[in-house]
């Protein structure tokens, strides 16, 4: 098997060429050959540094050492213990920020570190080709309630479940999955893959209602009169707006609307499926994050001629994942960087036309420690959109809270949660993911439904019910 | 799944479903909707709950037919299945006594509408009701609407039923007559905007729902935003009612155009596609 190399074994993509007019897959994975050949490049480090660096803490040596040997039934044992979702982290997990950041075979000279992410999703998709062998517990430990179908419900609903806990999970859209579901496009985690893994979580025995908006459908007073404990992981979805003059004009659009119509009602793939987007031109995006390059590719994927970024700093402080920046540069979408909007304009039948931007500089750093952009007095300039999009991030989901106001929230409305523990204020009701974190990422939602799991179990045992709340 | 148990036809555009769903049955108050979809490839679509009836665990919903989705549920039948109902969704009308209300509806949204005054009369109120619609038939509810008002006062475009004139025309009149004290108006935009406008320069305070196009329903999405009193409002979990004097009329009515053009294509493809299956 040679010396090791310099780089990460590259993995095949599709051309931009041509994926930037398909919502297919862009990244297509390794084959066993080339997963070896990778696996070979791990040091097999002693205490692995990668393994303190992984939220869910994965015997990263263990599994890439299994893969070295050709025993992928071995390697994705090992995963399954410590992930309910390893095809979906392999694919969006920020790695390089992660378990591949303190990779040391990446801190020697020259080397890049081990494609650890790329490895994890190999095994988990030969995983989803076997057929899975569920250990069918009798289910009498305990009811446990979970609402809200994202990672982190998921997670602790199969955790609960392997257990022998009889889980539901109420949803209040129609799928599963959160913002796997209705957030990251097809080309990025392609829906099958999500459908797998939600798949191989009911059959432990997990329910999943859908329709079901707790607070609403159902309400806290039947949760918690109706099971033993409960999970909330009801996300951190509400759009936020900068709020500039114009923003009810059609054709601005908030990432939230842009993306749940392309990927949860299949707008791209309109008119099979009713659900519309618009047919833009001239798009504008605004934002440095994930979510703004996942609706800067799509808008390019549904045939816009122009797509342009614009963010606030500079491509130093650009949020996105690198590799996630590097595929939209390939598709053509452009960015405009220390650049602020300032109004949306109108034609006459009150379609946008144009964004007004301001330019910005860096000043002093702020509270995150990021230099604060100011705006340049007389920038002001105008790029010519028909649709525009606002990824500034999201809000706590407040249908639930709103309900509950038992429930103590910390200043910016999330929920007030332990983090060594999920407990809430409400003896039995735990919560983790981006209802209390605010918006993160997919490994810490699952996370902290690992953790609650554990203590959720430890509650059930030591009080056998909460129906007398 | 949820079936459909009784469909009726009840004027050339409008239908009535009951619909077995039994969570929303319980729970529904009057102002609040449902999001149903047909199947995976429908849109998501929101209806008034305008009954509920909790014993049989079923909802009574109606609903104009204007575009390719609405056009597909008119071709369900009793014993056919929904794969989504969800709700209730939406904050509830405040229902209490108010003393003397005036409630005005137009066109489907009566049906919007009939719940209202059925909670407001149990609530004790004097509820004065003006249906409005352009012919005698689209006047739907005509007797249970009656049924739960102290006075009802018909209008319709051409005369055919009722007074001859605009359900604004009926509203000054009472105005001029006797002290309201909470209006609502619920129907098209213009109308609504319109009785607004009437409401308010005879100082008395009212209420509108508002029918922007939703997705989620659950807040999730700002697809349904209004401006009210200048700040940003999403419809579907801040209302649909909102007062009506606070609604930014014209951002209101522009949004509803959104998809003009799409939504022209899928019906015209859908009533193609019915040409071609049914002769
Ligand atoms: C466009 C986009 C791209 C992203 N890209 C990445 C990436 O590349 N890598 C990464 O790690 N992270 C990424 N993230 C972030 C990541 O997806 C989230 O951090 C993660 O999904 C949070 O999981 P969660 O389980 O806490 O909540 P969510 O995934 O938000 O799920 C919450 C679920 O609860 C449901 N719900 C809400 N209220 C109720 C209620 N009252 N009753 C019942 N159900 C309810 C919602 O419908 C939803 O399905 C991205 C996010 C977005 C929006
Ligand atoms: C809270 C709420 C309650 C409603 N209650 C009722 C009711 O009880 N009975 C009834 O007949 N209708 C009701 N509506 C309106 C109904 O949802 C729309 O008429 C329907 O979705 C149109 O779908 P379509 O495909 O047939 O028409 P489309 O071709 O999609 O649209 C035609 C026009 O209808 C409007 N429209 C489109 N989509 C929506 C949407 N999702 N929501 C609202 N308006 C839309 C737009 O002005 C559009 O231009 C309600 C809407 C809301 C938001
Ligand atoms: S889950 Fe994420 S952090 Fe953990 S090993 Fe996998 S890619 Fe690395
Ligand atoms: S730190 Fe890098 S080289 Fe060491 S065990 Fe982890 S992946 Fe392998
Ligand atoms: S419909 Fe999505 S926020 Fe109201």
């Amino acid at each position: 098997m040679g010396k090791r190399s310099f780089n990460k074994t590259p993995m095949r993509e599709q051309a931009p060429e041509v994926r930037q007019h398909n919502f297919k897959e862009v990244a297509l994975g390794y084959n066993m050959e080339e997963g070896q050949l990778e696996a070979a490049r791990c040091l097999q480090c002693k205490d692995a540094p990668c393994i303190t660096h992984c939220p869910v803490m994965i015997d990263i040596p263990g599994f890439i050492r299994q893969i070295k040997l050709g025993n992928m039934a071995e390697a994705s044992k090992i995963l399954s213990r410590y992930t309910n979702l390893p095809a979906i982290c392999g694919r969006v997990c920020p790695q390089e920020k992660q378990c591949e950041m303190v990779c040391r075979l990446g801190r020697s000279k020259k080397f890049e570190p081990v494609a650890i992410g790329k490895l994890e999703r190999l095994v988990a998709d030969w995983e989803l080709d076997q057929p899975t062998d569920v250990t069918d517990v009798p289910k009498d430990k305990g009811k446990v309630a979970v609402i809200g179908a994202g990672p982190s419900g998921l997670t602790v609903a199969g955790d609960l479940a392997k257990i022998g806990y009889d889980v539901t999970i109420y949803e209040a859209l129609q799928a599963p999955g959160g913002v796997l579901t209705y957030g990251i496009p097809e080309f990025r985690l392609p829906k099958r893959i999500v459908r797998k893994e939600i798949e191989q979580i009911t059959e432990q025995g997990v329910k999943i209602e859908t329709d079901a908006v707790v607070g609403k459908t159902i309400t806290m007073d039947e949760i918690m009169h109706d099971f033993d404990a409960c999970y909330i992981g009801v996300g951190a979805g509400t759009p936020n707006f900068l709020g500039i003059p114009g923003t009810n004009l059609n054709g601005v659009y908030s990432s939230s609307e842009y993306l749940t119509r392309i990927n949860l009602m299949h707008g791209y793939e309109f008119p099979k499926y009713d659900t519309p987007v618009q047919q833009s031109k001239h798009v504008v995006v605004i934002g440095g994050g994930n979510v703004a390059m996942d609706s800067a590719r799509s808008a390019r994927r549904l045939g816009a001629d122009t797509v342009t970024v614009i963010y606030r700093r500079s491509s130093e402080e650009l949020p996105a994942r690198v590799e996630e920046y590097q595929h939209s540069v390939q598709e053509g979408i452009q960015y405009s960087w220390l650049t602020n909007p300032v109004e949306y304009l109108s034609d006459e039948d009150g379609n946008l036309k144009g964004v007004k931007c301001i330019k910005m500089k860096l000043g002093e750093p702020d509270d995150s420690g990021r230099r604060r952009p100011e705006p340049i007095p007389g920038s002001e300039f105008t790029i010519k959109a028909d649709t525009a999009i606002e990824a500034i991030g999201q809000g706590p989901n407040k249908v639930l809270l709103d309900t509950f106001p038992e429930l103590n929230k910390n200043k910016w409305g999330y929920i007030d949660a332990d983090e060594q523990t999920c407990a809430t204020s409400v003896p039995g009701v735990f919560a983790g993911g981006d209802i209390v974190t605010g918006a993160a990422t997919v490994i810490l939602a699952m996370g902290a439904g690992k953790i609650a799991a554990k203590e959720i179990d430890q509650y059930v045992k030591s009080h056998h019910s909460m129906a007398t709340v | 799944m949820y079936k459909i148990t009784e469909r009726t036809v009840l004027s050339e555009r409008e239908i009535e479903f009951w619909i077995i769903a039994p969570r929303v049955a319980a729970k529904a108050q009057p102002g609040q909707f449902v999001i149903l979809q047909v199947d995976q490839f429908g849109e998501r679509i929101p209806l008034t709950v305008c009954e509920t009836d909790e014993a049989s665990g079923q909802i009574r919903v109606i609903f104009q037919v204007i575009g390719k989705s609405t056009a597909e549920l008119k071709h369900l039948n009793a014993g056919d299945e929904l794969q989504d109902v969800v709700g209730p969704l939406g904050k509830p009308t405040e229902i209490k006594n108010y003393g003397t209300v005036l409630v005005v509806g137009g066109g489907v949204g009566i049906a919007v509408l009939y719940p209202v005054i059925r909670g407001l009369k149990q609530a004790g109120n004097h509820v004065i009701t003006i249906l409005g619609a352009k012919t005698k038939d689209l006047v739907i509810l005509r007797e249970e609407c009656a049924m739960y008002s102290d006075e009802l006062i018909l209008v319709t475009d051409d005369g055919s039923l009722g007074q001859k004139g605009l359900v604004t025309d009926a509203m000054k009149a009472v105005f001029a007559r006797e002290e309201i004290n909470q209006a609502w108006a619920i129907g098209p935009g213009i109308m609504m905007r319109y009785c607004t406008d009437v409401a308010t320069k005879a100082e008395v305070p009212i209420y509108v729902s508002l029918n922007p196009i939703m997705i989620d329903g659950t807040g999730m999405c700002g697809c349904c935003r209004v401006l009210v009193n200048d700040q940003i409002k999403f419809a579907c979990v801040d209302g649909p009612e909102f007062l009506g004097d606070q609604v930014d009329w014209d951002g209101f009515i522009q949004r509803m155009h959104q998809y003009h053009p799409e939504e022209e294509e899928a019906y015209q493809a859908y009533q193609e596609k019915q040409v071609q299956l049914n002769g």
